[in-house]
């Protein structure tokens, strides 16, 4: 009977663990997986296919599983897509199927199955394509039925971290050749790191009970499990999968560090995402058994006989009564034998091959366990659950079976083992190639490209003491090479029992229907994304004939399973139907992820406020506590307005203006970028660097300067000050402060080497205050009586150090208004004293604290530009006017570039003003510009608004843009289009409010 | 990810670097007397190699230098790192 044996098995049976799945009470023990324990539970389907809605079951025990997938836990911990044989047992533990409506059991997008001609290949590209205005309502309903699990409900209240690893030896799988990889590595010292995605090392040792020195296997895992965890160079990450590998040995790994847990304990992460860099990698990674391709070899109590051996050797579930075996290799002989002692009743070992091994025959033949050689099944019968399977001889040819050679034998279980396939995705990704071996059907590494060597079976190499050899022997050397001088010492290298020989499998590729009634069912190839031979074979007649197009055109290996079971039996059947050698065919390349992870782990701890930092200035808590509304710049956070009892934003910001166009206003200029240069050069770098002349500059003199791209685009702007004779200090945007500051850099570096100048950031070192209105002068006055303030001895573009307030200063005479302003810079912890101290003596102008949109309000009624609005890395100082600021006489980064063709030609898009005939009229920013009054398409533009707002000083709304020949064309009227319709505009100059002598 | 040697820290991860094109392009000294295409050659014209390309890289969160890399395109190796101003040095591809 199915179900669990009466003992064996790596289990604790002293301890019983309840579990849910579909909400029906289960129970399994200590070291099940949910797989092993639904099986013990009697449970055969445990999904529903992705297209045709087939019922599945589990097919393998392992990480290559493609129809267990459920989803584990519920609320903000659930988890989609989970495979059930990664899941160790816990009490409580909480699973739902998944792709089934209204159930399980009955499941109404079954139907498919039946509609199945509808489906076929790159369905999506026919069945659906006409007509086409229905499209979005085809796509509604296949996305509904198509589809795997639902992610959580809400957010997840575990935490995720990350973790950086160097190493001299990262060992990549635990099984008998990885470990003894480990070992020796670890011998010499070296620090080794062993990562497995199991919860246990051993491998197929845990599956196949092979002895290893007379004892069993797992005897000699034990050991060498012991003697690494004592060891302090290695380290040990059982449940850790490595899912990606870099340049430079960078392998990325997922460690499932709490998920055998109901929740993790405190303090204690889900998972954690590793990042190691290895100077040599040892890639254990074994082999996975492959399905035969034949009709309906999807059905529930279809399985690997790998995976049946694993769950009656290490789970103790029996996942039949009454089995049918059907191989094309050796391995099914050991697993006939281990699920006979189990108490499996063996039917027959059906042998795709002309005779069955001697030595594996007169085993079974003890057992009084049939062997029909030269036979194959053709088909199984049965819907929920395997009921029989029919057994033919094939044809010469092997395209058909031959009539009358056949029989019918009832049974529950069909083990297959299509041969193996070693596992070879990271050693691909690892930038390698792969070599078609087609003695053993299978691809083996090819040279490597990185510090990387493939042991065991993944290399082909499926014997137990191979594995063994070669994993202590690449551990010595891949030490040596990481620079270990010892060499490992130890007891001599163990002796195993031999196995079964897995090198000569009998590959074909698809089994010929040949029962009756049922025979002529569905072959599958990948499971999970329900592609069969037919699918293959039919892209192959419609003229796919590159593998990376097929894969694209059928979906085949394109699951979360990444094809592990189906790729090999895929490229096969395509090069059968193209005529040509798998090789011609090749493999489609393997990309990283190797396993599924998940969001929360590639995030770790950047979520919510630690996603990016934040920057804020020294007055930001007074902002705070005065109601700001803040606005984000880059990664500092700007006061925006600083809205009054109920006002809306926009009486804020016209409030704000006017109070800076009559009397005075107040605004946080600190996270302008400030770079403090020095050096005997600097007046020639400056020279070198800004498209106007620098060395005039006289101490205590400021001057507003362009930078160019070598393309002759603006890329910043802002004013610098001459401290001294080789000292300056420059401001630049607050977005580009950094990018200004590589720039320069670059240049003194890698151009003009001989150039001595040195460049310090300084932005987070001065708070400054931009203290601005017809009151400026009168408020600074007492803020610092003993300085003349007199425009004749401190006029504008010049700077003075003096004391306001009490705090030593720079005081820059420059602005960003238009009016009279004075720019306050003081040592970053004097920020908030000097500001409340401004506050407090402005109180009797009605001094107001404006933010950035008054502030841009103000700098666009009079035409100042900001780089990155009026500016998008296409637009030249003469666009803008400013041909008045490009110096003629000297050269300068970008020069040349302005009298190329395309730059200097007259018809460029220029900024203009623009006036709607509506004053009240705020045209959106970036919307077009077009010559004509009917907006509807197609429509060429001329030209886009680069700035929009509404002026309380005006009283209407006006706006900049880029016009193609803008400055001819001053008075001209233009459309701006936008919501469908078309306003009309009159071209103005950039200019809008006049502050005439007031700013003086 | 690629393992870059510093030449002043020594061997660091890619994300500590900013990778600056390709290298040895020199600003003409006389650009008022060189045509369109030749400006346009300097400033746009970059060689997209497939084998050894010698490039800058700033160690942009390290110490801030710049310096010169030789690197297979193909393989990804790291052929040679050497500092600005130093001469290309030659490598097998």
């Amino acid at each position: 009977m199915s179900g669990r044996t009466a003992e064996g098995g790596r289990i604790d049976r002293t301890q019983r663990l309840k579990f849910q799945f579909d909400s029906e009470t289960m129970f399994g023990y200590p070291g099940d997986t949910l797989a092993s324990a639904l099986l013990a539970n009697g449970v055969r389907v445990v999904g529903r296919s992705f297209k045709y809605h087939r019922p599945r079951g589990l097919m393998a025990a392992g990480g290559e599983e493609p129809n267990g997938l459920v989803r584990l836990r519920r609320g903000g911990r659930a988890e989609p897509n989970v495979r059930a044989t990664d899941i160790l047992l816990y009490d409580g533990l909480l699973a739902e199927s998944q792709n089934r409506w209204p159930s399980l059991k009955f499941d109404l997008g079954a139907l498919n199955d039946r509609l199945s001609p509808l489906f076929p290949a790159g369905f999506y590209y026919k069945t659906f394509m006409w007509p086409a205005s229905l499209w979005p309502t085809y796509e509604a309903v296949i996305r509904r039925m198509a589809g795997l699990g639902r992610a959580a409900e809400s957010p997840d209240p575990d935490h995720y971290d990350k973790q950086y690893a160097h190493c001299d030896v990262l060992v990549v799988g635990g099984g008998p050749a990885g470990l003894a990889a480990a070992q020796w590595a670890g011998r010499t010292g070296a620090r080794v790191i062993l990562a497995d995605e199991g919860a246990e090392f051993g491998g197929a040792l845990l599956g196949n009970g092979q002895r290893i020195d007379g004892g069993a296997g797992m005897d000699w895992v034990t050991g060498v499990v012991a003697e690494l965890g004592e060891a302090d160079n290695v380290r040990l990450l059982p449940r850790t999968t490595a899912v990606g590998y870099y340049d430079h040995n960078a392998l990325v790994m997922l460690q499932r560090v709490a998920d055998h847990l109901a929740r993790p304990e405190p303090g204690q992460p889900r998972q954690r995402l590793w990042q190691v860099r290895a100077s040599q990698v040892i890639l254990a990674s074994g082999a996975l058994e492959r399905p035969l391709v034949l009709s309906n070899n999807d059905r529930p109590g279809v399985m690997g006989a790998g995976a049946a051996q694993t769950y009656v050797n290490r789970y103790g579930v029996r996942p039949g009564r009454r089995a049918v075996l059907f191989t094309n290799n050796d391995s099914a002989y050991p697993a006939a034998l281990d699920l006979a002692q189990a108490g499996v009743d063996i039917a027959a070992v059906v042998e795709l091959r002309p005779t069955a091994p001697l030595g594996w025959l007169s085993r079974l033949d003890e057992q009084g366990i049939e062997v029909l050689a030269d036979r194959a099944v053709v088909a199984v019968e049965g819907r929920g659950a395997v009921k029989a399977v029919q057994i033919g001889k094939l044809n010469q040819a092997r395209d058909g079976a031959i009539r009358g050679m056949g029989r019918r034998i009832e049974c529950d279980l069909l083990c297959f083992s299509g041969g193996w396939t070693p596992s070879l995705h990271l050693f691909s990704q690892s930038g390698a190639k792969l070599d078609w071996n087609a003695a053993m059907g299978c691809f083996l590494p090819g040279d490597a490209v990185q510090a990387v060597r493939v042991v065991g079976a993944a290399n082909g190499d499926f014997a137990l003491q191979d594995c063994l050899d070669q994993g202590a022997h690449a551990g010595n050397f891949a030490a040596n090479q990481a620079g270990q001088r010892r060499r490992g010492r130890g007891p001599r290298t163990p002796v195993a029992d031999a196995g079964p020989d897995l090198t000569a499998p009998l590959p074909i590729w698809s089994i010929p229907g040949g029962g009756r009634g049922q025979g002529c069912g569905k072959a599958f190839v990948d499971f999970q994304s329900d592609v069969t031979a037919a699918d293959l074979r039919l892209a192959a007649r419609e003229g796919y004939r590159s593998i990376e197009h097929v894969k694209r055109y059928t979906t085949t290996g394109m699951g979360t399973d990444q094809g592990r079971t189906s790729n090999i039996n895929a490229l096969g059947i395509v090069a059968e139907a193209l005529a040509v050698d798998v090789p011609q065919v090749g493999h489609t390349t393997f990309r990283p992820p190797f396993a599924p992870v998940t969001f929360g782990a590639l995030a770790g701890r950047r979520i919510g406020g630690l996603l990016d930092p934040v920057r804020r200035t020294p007055m930001h808590t007074w902002h705070q506590a005065n109601g700001a509304a803040f606005e984000p710049v880059g990664q500092w956070l700007r006061p925006y307005f600083y809205p009054r009892d109920n006002e809306t934003m926009a009486e804020a910001v016209d409030r704000e203006v006017l109070a800076a166009r009559s009397s005075l206003g107040l605004m946080d200029a600190s996270t302008l970028g400030k770079i403090d240069i020095q050096g005997p050069d600097a007046a020639e770098f400056l020279n070198r660097i800004y498209t106007n002349g620098w060395k005039g500059l006289a101490v205590g003199g400021c001057r507003y300067g362009l930078m160019l791209g070598e393309d002759g685009m603006i890329f910043d702007d802002g004013v610098t000050s001459r401290l001294g004779p080789e000292h300056f200090h420059m401001t630049t945007t607050t977005g580009n402060a950094a990018r200004v500051l590589d720039w320069l850099e670059s240049w003194l570096q890698t151009e003009w080497p001989e150039l001595a100048v040195y460049c310090t950031s300084c932005t987070e070192q001065w708070a400054v205050a931009s203290l601005c209105g017809p009151n400026a002068r009168r408020l600074m006055a007492a803020l610092c009586p003993e300085l003349d303030l007199s425009p004749e001895a401190f006029p504008a573009m010049t700077w003075q150090a003096a004391k306001v307030a009490g705090f030593e200063t720079r005081i820059f005479r420059i602005g960003f208004t238009g009016e009279l302003s004075f720019e306050i810079n003081v040592p970053a912890g004097h920020g908030p004293a000097l500001w409340q101290a401004i506050m407090a003596a402005g109180e009797k102008y009605a001094i107001t604290p404006y933010g950035t949109e008054a502030m841009h309000v103000l700098r666009a009624e009079v035409g100042f530009i900001i780089v990155g609005q009026e500016t998008d890395g296409t637009v030249t100082p003469h666009d803008l006017g400013l041909g008045r600021m490009v110096s003629g006489k000297k050269d300068f980064l970008g020069k040349r570039s302005l009298s190329r063709a395309d730059t200097s030609r007259p018809d460029r898009p220029q900024l203009v003003g623009l006036l709607a005939d509506d004053p009240a009229i705020r045209v959106p920013e970036g919307a077009q510009l077009i010559a004509g009054a009917n907006p509807a398409p197609p429509q060429v533009g001329i030209g886009h608004v680069t700035s929009s707002y509404y002026s309380p000083t005006l009283g209407r709304g006006f706006a900049l843009g880029l016009l193609q020949g803008g400055h001819g064309r001053h008075g001209e009227a233009v459309h701006i289009a936008y919501d469908g319709n078309a306003v009309r505009a009159v071209v103005t100059p950039p200019r809008f409010v006049d502050v005439g002598e007031r700013a003086k | 990810m690629l393992l870059l040697e510093c030449p002043w820290c020594g061997p660091r991860s890619e994300e500590e670097f900013s990778c600056g094109g390709e290298g040895h392009i020199v600003r003409p000294l006389n650009p008022d007397e060189l045509d369109d295409a030749a400006w346009g050659d300097y400033v746009f014209m970059r060689r997209n190699a497939k084998g050894v390309h010698f490039e800058r890289w700033r160690h942009a969160h390290g110490c801030g230098r710049w310096f010169n890399v030789a690197r297979s395109t193909v393989s990804h190796e790291i052929l040679a790192v050497y500092r600005v101003g130093d001469d290309k040095p030659k490598v097998a591809p």
